[in-house]
């Protein structure tokens, strides 16, 4: 049992990498890597949200939205999945806002470190589709909290990796066209191959 | 003296003025989409009907290009079984049997002990969907819905049966996401073609097929039961030759089938 | 048709393309490229929900509150979502199998929200709608660049239809596996901003730091 879970978490970080095999969460991934600080930052505040929502819209599918889900409530034949994808949103913005608040209160300088990314985890792609893969593969609550935190904490390695590269590149010869973007583009198809070379590893 | 701004007649901010917004934006928007939702759902779930019995048709060697689906389908006979037992459950209608929900219910699934998941599938149901194909009354394929773990993702297939239960006359997987060039030979018409007249189980009865690593050579003894494999793509053929090895075997339809080759010819 | 409104549907196609100039909006697309029929249902999606979106959003605009601003705008946005993929799943099911999830990450796609909230919200209906269009239409180019470049090259195929016969089918091409990971998405936008970025030079960000030379005389 721990030992399928042990590979649920070993794929969601390496081989199923969010950013680096979906390509999810790439505009904050990008713009965010310049500094492995604020990188570190934002990856743990990933993890933590993608955590905690994951979790939270697989007990909705499972007991409220699926089909037959309501039978508790005396109501089998009602299916209300196509409620999902605005359930899912709400609840992440929700829980992103929740999380602002908490941080404000008893972590403001890490509050203060975050700025305007925290808000923006909220539709960071890489969440929703954390959520949205889960509900898609049918995962059981375990699954899920397993694959929520081993996606997000790959998100964040790939983002940390990248920053850390990143930084190193500063002082690169870098051709003029591909300068900033171009060239990041390129290093995270890199990485992406590298991760890649996780696959078919059986534990 | 300072200036004092004209307040606004209707102030924007205000908590009714917000809350009214709030709903009647959430009002069109739930009417849209549950609109939406009903009137197309009668259609979907026509279409993954229509999907699966595709599937089930093209490995019953009865599939036209341009036919009629659920015309062709009726020469298909759903049947359910129980895996344990091997014998037909009746009283339960196949058409409305969905193996994945069943299989997580705690009544009517089952968690497979772990050192039977050769398939890595985790839990299954304890009654299966067969799919008879009769001509003129008689049977002349069983079909097998079956699925496993490749390299990177679930298989899923169907595997056709002559009326033997032991010699196999197709295979077809409709669903992998094995890699591209590589491991989605699964999916092609020249690797399924190796498959017609291989046999399952040998004269002992014993689950022999699999698909072979490399190209099996003309005088090998064990030639009947053996597919060529892929190279480079060990991992997802060693995928096909487990659930071969779970759906064929004892926790699957072995019972059911070594009851058929019991029966039959 | 007017300046403003012919800027508006133009500008974002190459001038401004919401994805090479600002990284914009790849995320729910990208995975899908591997072939181009997926990506063109994808782009045909995400120009519709934007375009009706920013024109929803811009409907509303002088009597939305601020404070809910937001979450009103992904509300639309989300229920656009809905009604697209629930018809994907009714007119076009092999194809919404293939886009599984993506779809539904329309919704937090950067350029759909971008531009509800820095354009939708501040303009007239019809100059919303088609700077949707045009957002739409930049993001849609760029996706379909990419699918082109790697089912050509990946698989041979265009649409499904061979236009190189690959070695397996008794042709000649040899197909270009790597084209079918997802790394070589990353090189080919790579590739392309390069090339975007040489013919329009005004678009070439400026370095953080530049290592100068320093002579022996200059060095005290």
């Amino acid at each position: 049992m721990s030992g399928q879970y042990m590979e649920l978490f070993i794929k969601a970080v390496f081989v199923e990498n969010l950013a680096l095999s979906f390509f999810l969460g790439m505009c904050t991934f990008l713009a965010v890597s310049k500094r492995i600080e604020t990188a570190f930052g934002l990856g743990a505040a990933v993890v933590v949200v993608q955590f905690i929502t994951v979790t939270a819209n697989s007990l909705i599918y499972e007991y409220l939205l699926q089909d037959g889900a309501l039978a508790w409530a005396g109501l089998p034949e009602v299916d209300l999945s196509f409620l999902g994808l605005v359930t899912y949103i709400g609840v992440i913005a929700a829980m992103v806002q929740i999380l602002e608040m908490v941080l404000d209160k008893y972590f403001p300088r890490l509050f203060h470190t975050l700025g305007i990314y925290l808000p923006l985890i909220t539709v960071n792609c890489a969440i929703l589709g954390g959520t949205l893969f889960a509900v898609e593969r049918d995962y059981t609550i375990g699954e899920s909290v397993v694959f929520s935190v081993g996606s997000g904490f790959g998100w964040a390695l790939a983002l940390v990796g990248l920053a850390g590269i990143r930084e190193k590149l500063k002082y690169s010869d870098v051709p003029v066209g591909l300068q900033g973007l171009g060239i990041t583009f390129i290093i995270v198809g890199l990485m992406s191959l590298g991760f890649m070379a996780f696959a078919g590893v059986q534990l | 003296m300072p200036e004092v701004p004209p307040k606004p007649v209707v102030r924007r901010e205000s908590v009714p003025r917000t809350l009214l917004v709030a709903f009647f934006v959430s009002l069109v928007c739930s009417s849209l989409v549950a609109s939406a939702a009903v009137v197309l759902k009668p259609r979907q779930a026509a279409n993954a009907l229509l999907d699966v019995r595709r599937n089930i048709l093209e490995v019953a060697g009865l599939m036209e290009p341009g036919a009629d689906v659920n015309e062709l389908f009726a020469m298909v006979e759903p049947r359910l079984v129980d895996f344990e037992t091997g014998t037909y459950v009746e009283g339960v209608d196949p058409d409305r049997f969905d193996p994945i929900r069943a299989a997580k219910d705690s009544e009517r699934g089952m968690a497979i002990p772990p050192e039977l998941d050769v398939a890595r599938i985790g839990r299954r149901a304890k009654h299966g969907l067969v799919y008879l194909v009769r001509k003129d009354g008689e049977v002349t394929r069983i079909i097998l819905p079956v699925s496993g773990y490749g390299l990177w993702s679930t298989l899923h297939g169907f595997v056709a049966l002559e009326s033997d239960g032991n010699t196999v006359a197709d295979i077809v997987f409709y669903e992998h996401a094995e890699t591209a060039g590589i491991g989605d030979f699964v999916s092609q018409d020249a690797w399924r073609a190796r498959w017609p007249g291989k046999r399952v189980y040998d004269e002992e009865g014993q689950l022999r097929l699999q698909v072979f690593k490399g190209r099996v050579a003309a005088d090998d003894p064990l030639a009947d039961y053996r597919v060529d494999g892929v190279s480079g793509a060990t991992l997802t053929g060693n995928g096909v030759t487990n659930l071969i090895r779970y759906w064929l075997g004892d926790h699957g339809y072995g019972p059911f089938l070594h009851k058929v080759q019991g029966e039959g010819s | 048709m007017s300046s403003p409104a012919k800027r508006a549907l133009i500008d974002p196609i190459v001038d401004d393309n919401p994805v090479t100039l600002h990284v914009l909006g790849i995320c729910s697309a990208l995975a899908v490229t591997t072939s181009l029929l997926p990506s063109l249902y994808m782009c045909v999606a995400l120009t519709t929900v934007a375009a009706l979106a920013n024109a929803s959003v811009s409907a509303i605009r002088k009597v939305l509150p601020t404070s809910i601003r937001i979450i009103i705008q992904m509300t639309i946005i989300a229920s656009l979502v809905i009604v697209v993929d629930e018809t994907l799943k009714a007119f076009a099911f092999e194809t919404s199998r293939e886009l599984s999830v993506f779809v539904g990450l329309i919704i937090t796609n950067c350029i759909v929200l971008g531009r509800t909230e820095s354009f939708g919200s501040k303009n007239s209906v019809g100059l919303s709608f088609l700077d949707g269009l045009g957002n739409g239409l930049g993001y849609s180019m760029i996706l379909i660049l990419v699918a082109t470049c790697r089912e050509l090259l990946g698989k041979g195929t265009l649409l499904g239809y061979t236009v190189f016969s690959t070695v397996a089918d008794g042709g000649w091409y040899n197909p270009n596996g790597m084209m079918l990971l997802p790394p070589s998405a990353f090189f080919v936008i790579g590739l392309i901003i390069w090339a975007i970025r040489s013919l329009k030079t005004e678009q070439v960000e400026e370095p953080e730091f530049r290592i100068h030379e320093v002579h022996r005389t200059e060095a005290h």
